[in-house]
């Protein structure tokens, strides 16, 4: 019996303790009506070997790919020293440190995060985390309607990821909060015009930055504009990126909530998941933030020691009337987070934020001097993204170059209208210089050989996105 | 000592760092950095060296019998996260095309297949990235369905009064009002007022089955007779599926809508804290809200489900496909257990518990619920304890971790005053289990002999009992270099 250590002498002496005559008597209160026969739809048990080779098998059928997609998930290098860390079963195998005595080890490592993520962001103080960036962001979103307490419109760029506008949206509305789509403008930015008219009587304010095209947004302003408009402000930033660029603590007076996703801090791609979100605020905001946060305190002896607190917010205390339903952070990623983070130090961290920088600049040189390609906001700055436009249809594009092992990007069409011919591409610092050439030689055969000969239409049934 | 006390100014990690490089040029100045990061400069031995001490100072499954109720605490098959962590699955990015995933999509459809089994529902979305969204995606079902149909007076959610704080949390993210149930002395609702509170405005009733408090209820038939009737839906917390594992689906017990946390049920690990997964499952009439993306297959091609199929979803809760990483583990754990091993999950669940109680309840401690059967878990109450030693359920689970045992679930459900809910779950063993009786038999002597032994627990511990109101009171989150105040 796989996990199951009990021998049948075990059963027995445990049965008679019980008083029971056999295990099926213990369920003797449960209406026999509801008593199931058996599955039908499990398979029959596996052994490790077997299993082995059936995952492996599937993994390697998915094969390795040369990859330039970002749009929210980035390809960094993990040090090997940090998932053989966070795998111990002594952070892997815990739960939510509840009791703090038995726990020191996961509750020190959350102080070291929150340090961490609030130097990062510029921002006082970081809760323990939270899921992904995109439901961060709308936690955001709903402490800064709690904190506003007026009003309940809040102001979504068009620059944000299309993604996590949708999952906004599908967490906030329940709370009657309106979300109102700002504008980009032809600079692939916010348009700024705009905002300000919209700004007036709104609760928060989103800026994202980098923005989901990969440009910098005028950050600073815009909160300033905000300021003036009294609504709250919500940065929306790449982690990396905060290691070069301005983080939402300098942008003008300072933004009032930093969140994003945590997944460029040693959290491998993995289709998706698990990642982290995260969140840090200004100080008088820390009573409305939701999620665990770790405070630092003494034990009976005075000695250093580290308990979840401010627990009056959440939902075991509070119930009904708690910040959030959130009962966990991402623990064992934040442990991955933290560990990287110490590895890289603030050197590290700058120079993986200039490496993606600066091969991304490469990428977009390099791919711009190809006939029939351009760089769609020529004169916006970007971090680690650009989007390009390409006089070939792009599914067509990326399916040729899928077949020479590498993934182009990501297509624009889906998500912008405006943008059919887009495709958002990245370079970490992950990509060399050979990478960038064999993609952009494998990318001048596909457009040239388009223009020459173009294909007859065929059925895209190839998905590209979730 | 902290990872920053051991920073060194100028201390590089080398291996670890891309070369150096010139700020660049294209960056306007005003949107470049200017405050020093605060990170430490640490070597990659002194980094290994500490977090590595860090882990040290937990308890765990791997290292300690960890019977914390409701939270199913079982052994995280090693399996389970190497298999996950295979290079093909880990380096694949999430919008990568589907003909780049299919090994790994169809392990996710294969799990979506495993759990509408186990659970009796029509269909299942892995999406929600823990319990707590689990619930929130069924709620917001409930919600979506009752709009869909023009009913929207229905505004309040039922939930009994021993429920899961975050049943309640949930509902009121959802914009509903909550109507707490009472719960009669033999631990089953109370269904006068149960009628007395369901109405034209009930859109639905949130139940976990067993409860928190260890024991199945038994009118659960006519617990979902009463609140369909009414023109409620039923929502299924799967917390404590453990229990009825391949011996009772939630769907035979007219559940209409349900989450499981693959953390417990499927042994997926907590991490200390996360990341879980609390995939949702539904019946027939529900399945078009279902939140997306889901996988589906056609011919032996498997596919992504998203809004453009389905309209009335209720959305997007992740911003790619949950915790994808821990659906594979949950995947390798049930192909291991396999048809046969399910229902042995729950018969050895609910044999390892009814054993401890019986025991304890030799040794003289309450349960909570005299004459009920204990399902997976088990509910004491240690009021009696408190009133003759002042030993209260604080200082015996503290005591507890002196003796190598994680403490019980304590203080919960808040309805029973100084409560333990104990869950062994079927992987630990008789002598484990005897183990922590002989301990429990050890408490018990102490707190009537030597009660200050107890108040003063742990003592063999890196930290002794920790100073809680000051941790509220002097908000102490973030370190700060030393000639700084902290903030």
């Amino acid at each position: 019996m796989p996990f199951i250590p009990h021998t049948p002498a075990d059963t027995a002496a445990m049965l008679e303790a019980i008083g029971a005559r056999s295990v099926d008597e213990l369920f003797d209160e449960i209406p026999e009506a509801l008593r199931c026969g058996p599955l039908t739809h499990v398979p029959s048990a596996l052994t490790e070997q077997q299993i082995s080779r059936l995952m492996q098998e599937r993994a390697t059928a998915d094969g390795t790919f040369l990859n330039f997609i970002g749009a929210g998930a980035y390809e960094h290098h993990i040090p090997a020293a940090v998932w053989e860390i966070a795998t111990r079963g002594e952070f892997y195998t815990a739960y939510t440190p509840y009791q703090a005595e038995a726990s020191q080890g996961t509750l020190q490592l959350l102080y070291e995060f929150q340090t961490m993520i609030a130097s990062l962001t510029g921002m006082d103080v970081s809760n323990a985390s939270l899921y992904d960036g995109s439901s961060a962001l709308a936690e955001a979103v709903l402490m800064a309607v709690r904190l506003h307490g007026n009003s309940r419109r809040v102001l979504m760029p068009e620059t944000v990821h299309p993604l996590y506008r949708q999952v906004v949206e599908a967490i906030v509305t329940a709370q009657s909060i309106v979300l109102e789509t700002v504008p980009a403008g032809e600079d692939g930015r916010t348009d700024m015009d705009a905002l300000r008219k919209q700004l007036p009587g709104a609760a928060a304010l989103v800026i994202p930055q980098p923005n989901f095209f990969g440009c910098l947004e005028d950050a600073p302003e815009m909160v300033q504009l905000a300021q003036e408009a009294q609504a709250l402000t919500i940065g929306l930033v790449n982690p990396i990126a905060c290691a070069l660029l301005a983080p939402p603590g300098e942008w003008g007076p300072g933004c009032d909530i930093a969140v994003g996703e945590g997944q460029s801090l040693g959290a491998p791609l993995s289709s998706g998941g698990p990642y982290f979100g995260f969140m840090a605020c200004k100080r008088p905001h820390v009573r409305q933030m939701p999620g665990r946060i770790v405070g630092r305190t003494v034990d009976a002896e005075g000695r250093d020691a580290f308990t979840l607190t401010l627990q009056a917010r959440e939902q075991h205390i509070r119930r009904s009337k708690a910040t959030s339903n959130i009962c966990t952070n991402q623990g064992l990623l934040v442990t991955a987070a933290t560990i990287h983070m110490a590895l890289l130090g603030p050197a590290g961290l700058r120079q993986v934020a200039l490496a993606s920088h600066a091969h991304t600049k490469r990428l977009v040189a390099r791919l711009t001097a190809i006939a029939g390609i351009r760089l769609a906001y020529p004169n916006t700055p970007f971090f680690h993204e650009a989007v390009l436009r390409i006089d070939a249809p792009v599914p067509d594009v990326l399916r040729a170059l899928e077949a020479q092992g590498i993934l182009g990007g990501y297509a624009l069409s889906e998500a912008f209208a405006a943008l059919a011919d887009g495709l958002l591409v990245c370079a970490t610092e992950t990509k060399t210089e050979a990478d960038i050439e064999r993609y952009a030689e494998q990318l001048e055969r596909i457009v040239s050989k388009r223009r020459m000969e173009p294909p007859c239409a065929y059925k895209d049934n190839n998905q590209r996105s979730l | 000592m902290l990872i920053f006390d051991r920073s060194q100014p100028g201390r590089v990690n080398a291996a670890q760092m891309p070369p150096a490089m010139d700020l660049p040029s294209d960056i306007p100045e005003a949107l470049l950095r200017r405050q020093p990061l605060v990170l430490p400069e640490v070597s990659e031995l002194q980094a290994v060296r500490h977090y590595t001490r860090l882990s040290q100072r937990n308890f765990s499954i791997d290292t300690h019998f960890y019977p914390l109720g409701s939270c199913t605490m079982k052994y995280n098959p090693r399996a389970s996260n190497a298999l996950a962590m295979l290079p093909g699955f880990l380096n694949r990015h999430p919008l990568a095309p589907e003909s780049t995933g299919q090994g790994f999509l169809a392990c996710l459809f294969e799990l979506q297949e495993i759990l509408k089994d186990v659970t009796g529902m029509r269909g299942v979305s892995l999406t929600p990235m823990a319990g707590a969204q689990g619930e929130f995606a069924g709620v917001a079902m409930i919600r979506a369905y009752h709009k869909a149909r023009g009913d929207e007076a229905r505004d309040e959610i039922l939930i009994p009064k021993a429920a899961h704080g975050t049943n309640p949390a949930t509902a009121a993210m959802c914009g509903y009002r909550v109507h707490e149930i009472d719960v009669k002395p033999d631990g089953d609702i109370d269904l006068a007022a149960l009628d007395a509170a369901i109405g034209p405005r009930t859109a639905g009733l949130m139940l976990t089955n067993p409860s928190t408090l260890g024991v199945f209820d038994r009118h659960i038939l006519d617990i979902a007779q009463r609140v369909h009737k009414a023109g409620g839906l039923l929502y299924y917390d799967g917390a404590n599926l453990n229990a009825i594992l391949g011996q009772v689906k939630p769907g035979d017990m007219g559940f209409d809508v349900i989450h499981l946390n693959l953390h417990k049920t499927f042994s997926t690990p907590h991490g200390g804290g996360g990341p879980g997964a609390g995939p949702v499952g539904v019946s027939e009439r529900l399945l078009p809200f279902l939140p997306v993306p889901i996988v589906g297959e056609s011919r032996g091609h498997y596919y992504w489900i998203t809004e453009k199929t389905r309209p009335q979803s209720i959305g997007r809760l992740s911003t790619f496909m949950g915790n994808a990483g821990v659906l594979l583990r949950a995947y390798v754990y049930a192909r291991l257990i396999g048809r046969e091993g399910m229902p042995r999950i729950a018969q050895y669940a609910v044999l390892n518990a009814n054993y401890l109680l019986r025991k304890l309840a030799a040794l003289g401690f309450e349960p909570a619920y005299k004459g009920r059967r204990a399902t997976h878990e088990f509910l004491l109450t240690l009021k009696n304890l408190k009133d003759t030693t002042s030993v209260t359920a604080m200082d015996v689970a503290k005591r507890l971790l002196d003796k190598g045992y994680h403490a019980p679930t304590v203080y919960f459900p808040l309805m029973v005053p100084e409560c333990f809910l104990i869950e062994p779950t079927e992987t630990e063993g008789l002598d484990e289990l005897d183990g922590f009786i002989a301990a429990m038999a050890e408490i018990l002597l102490e707190a009537r002999t030597s009660p200050d032994v107890l108040k003063g627990a742990p003592h063999t511990l890196p930290v002794r009992r920790l100073d809680e109101v000051r941790a509220a009171r002097e908000l102490n989150l973030t370190w700060t270099p030393p000639h700084k105040t902290h903030s």
